[in-house]
């Protein structure tokens, strides 16, 4: 919603807020980065707790098996990088290394998809949550606000075995905080109750969806929209009991429309309620520079282009 | 121990390496067979470990980077007790435990290993642990010497070296051969130990097959404080089967009925003559 009032965090703040307040409780819990403490802000946790940050300088691979051979010594090691080199240059490691012998490591990724901005389509990954869901074992996970990022930290840490989780560069609107928000691995949420189509959205698009939402209502159109935090495992109860009420259905992801969030919802409605699905996302292109908002716009991720497209499809 | 028990160990390892890969029609016997003595030195020598407690809490460590030699590992293994020897013959076949390359199933296997460069730096995460933890604890992990043709393990090798991990021991099987050829004419590695050197490691270069040479090297690693030890072990692939011995055709092969009759009758023979020397 482009409101000015709403107060706006970025998930990656809520990422290292989350480790050095959860640092005392979880003992064991030790953070790894190449070089990018500053934008990762895991610098927030090594500032409080320099002898548990170990920097692995510009070496990806090397740090994810570090990870591996730290979580085997019976440590909980955050690794942290970019999305584009933690989930992709990495990808073969987190695999082997992690994935494959299912290690207790949480992977915590930020500057993921286009809202990395002005550096352009080599930083932009769009491709991370698709290389991550298909690793048996790995939870995937894709927090849509800064309230959203602190409960992935905290679940991550307190689940048994590998775990993703995407985080964004650019302030976003918080609007998790309220008394009741209550989160769970593998459970999505109905944030806002609807009749006429669902629009299923992860990540930062949860706040476009819920616009749309609002854009839709003025003309007398009931979207429902449900935030799937967890991409795997996936809330499969709640999209098909979305879908069995409205009979159409919308993904909205920053991340490209194949493998992702529309994938994951599209293999879930084909085998147990067949429904019209439209992908919103990345149409299988590459980013480009610009301002996150502008980017926002012009691939029609913001509530405009999502309400634009969801009429489209009506 | 002896040496000569040791050397009879290391013949066992030989022949559980030789009817594993025979078995399963597949494997690499090669690598394997280089390997043998030191795998055969660590698991009954040099490591803190116990067979009826593989998950002890502050034993020594072992990762098999170059985890094709999966066989060699699983027969030390088998021979120090960790599971029944009659098990090798299971080796990659369908249901069996025994992967083509280590996984977390295998009692004593401390890490899942088999795409090159990456068993080093969970390695060097686990001397990395041991030291954040006050455990005093050592890592051993064994690399191939075209497995070092890997960025991955240079990356790692910096990391120790900085990082001090004097608890590291890194073993690199200096056989000389890797798939496409001798490892200087496919994409030179060598100098190995002046590599290491320069990644501030302490290196000793060893005779892999010869115990006392092995058993000082290790000690001199032990005894090294304030940087990580790289073990280059001048090796023979195929070592102790004669139509294997530095041959590239062995690196990945199994042996078919014939030839693992002779390659048995090869180990029966070291056998018999290890046991004259101790009626000698």
């Amino acid at each position: 919603m482009a409101d000015n009032t709403i107060k706006k965090i970025a998930t990656r703040e809520g990422y290292g807020n989350a480790l050095k307040e959860l640092a005392e409780e979880f003992p064991q819990l030790v953070v790894l980065d190449a070089d990018l403490a500053a934008a990762t802000k895991t610098s927030i946790f090594r500032k409080a707790y320099p002898d548990r940050h170990i920097d692995c300088g510009i070496a990806e691979a090397n740090m994810m098996g570090v990870a591996a051979g730290l979580s085997l010594t019976g440590l909980i090691p955050f690794v942290s990088s970019f999305a584009m080199f933690a989930a992709g240059r990495a990808f073969e490691q987190v695999r082997n290394s992690i994935g494959y012998p299912h290690l207790n490591v949480k992977i915590g990724a930020t500057h993921a998809g286009i809202t990395v901005g002005e550096d352009g389509a080599s930083h932009q990954c769009n491709e991370d949550i698709a290389l991550m869901r298909t690793i048996p074992g790995m939870v995937v996970m894709c927090p849509s606000d800064e309230v959203e990022a602190r409960a992935t930290v905290r679940a991550a840490l307190e689940y048994e075995g590998p775990v993703y989780i995407r985080f964004g560069r650019a302030p976003v609107p918080v609007i998790n905080d309220r008394p009741d928000y209550h989160f769970e691995i593998g459970k999505g949420t109905v944030v806002r109750e609807g009749s006429d189509v669902t629009i299923v959205a992860t990540g930062i698009c949860v706040d476009s969806a819920l616009g749309a939402a609002e854009l839709l209502a003025a003309e007398g159109i009931s979207a429902e929209v449900v935030n799937i935090c967890t991409i795997k495992p996936l809330d499969e109860d709640i999209i098909v009991d979305s879908a069995r009420k409205t009979g159409k259905v919308v993904t909205v992801e920053e991340h490209s429309v194949i493998g992702g969030l529309g994938s994951a919802v599209c293999g879930c409605l084909c085998a147990k309620h067949p429904v019209l699905v439209k992908k919103l996302g990345m149409q299988d292109v590459f980013g480009e520079s610009g301002s996150a908002t502008a980017l926002v716009k012009k691939y029609g991720l913001d509530a405009e282009g999502v309400y634009k497209s969801v009429k489209e499809f009506l | 121990m002896t040496n000569l028990e040791l050397k009879k160990h290391a013949n066992d390892v030989r022949k559980g390496i030789i009817a594993g890969v025979h078995s399963a029609k597949a494997g690499h016997p090669g690598g394997s067979l280089s390997a043998a003595d030191v795998f055969t030195f660590l698991y009954f020598e040099e490591m803190n470990i116990d067979p009826q407690n593989p998950q002890m809490e502050d034993r020594d460590r072992f990762v098999l980077s170059k985890g094709h030699t999966a066989p060699g590992l699983y027969a030390a293994l088998a021979n120090r007790g960790f599971f029944p020897v009659e098990d090798l013959v299971t080796l990659r076949k369908l249901g069996s435990y025994l992967q083509g390359h280590p996984n977390m199933h295998i009692p004593g296997v401390d890490m899942a290993s088999g795409s090159l460069g990456q068993g080093i730096s969970a390695a060097a995460g686990m001397a990395l642990g041991a030291k954040l933890q006050n455990k005093n604890y050592r890592v051993y992990t064994v690399l191939g010497d075209g497995e070092i043709e890997e960025g991955q393990v240079w990356e790692a090798s910096m990391f120790a070296g900085f990082r001090k991990l004097d608890n590291l021991c890194v073993i690199v099987d200096n056989n000389n051969l890797q798939i496409d050829g001798p490892i200087d004419q496919v994409c030179s590695p060598y100098p190995i130990d002046k590599k290491f050197e320069a990644f501030n490691f302490h290196v000793i270069n060893v005779d892999a097959h010869d115990f006392d040479a092995l058993r000082a090297a290790f000690q001199e690693a032990r005894e090294t404080k304030g940087m990580p030890t790289c073990i280059v072990l001048h090796s023979l692939k195929g070592k102790g089967v004669s139509f294997m011995e530095n041959s590239i055709d062995w690196h990945g092969k199994a042996p078919n009925d014939e030839e693992f009759a002779v390659a048995m009758a090869d180990l029966d023979r070291i056998e018999q003559e290890l046991a004259k020397e101790v009626e000698g």
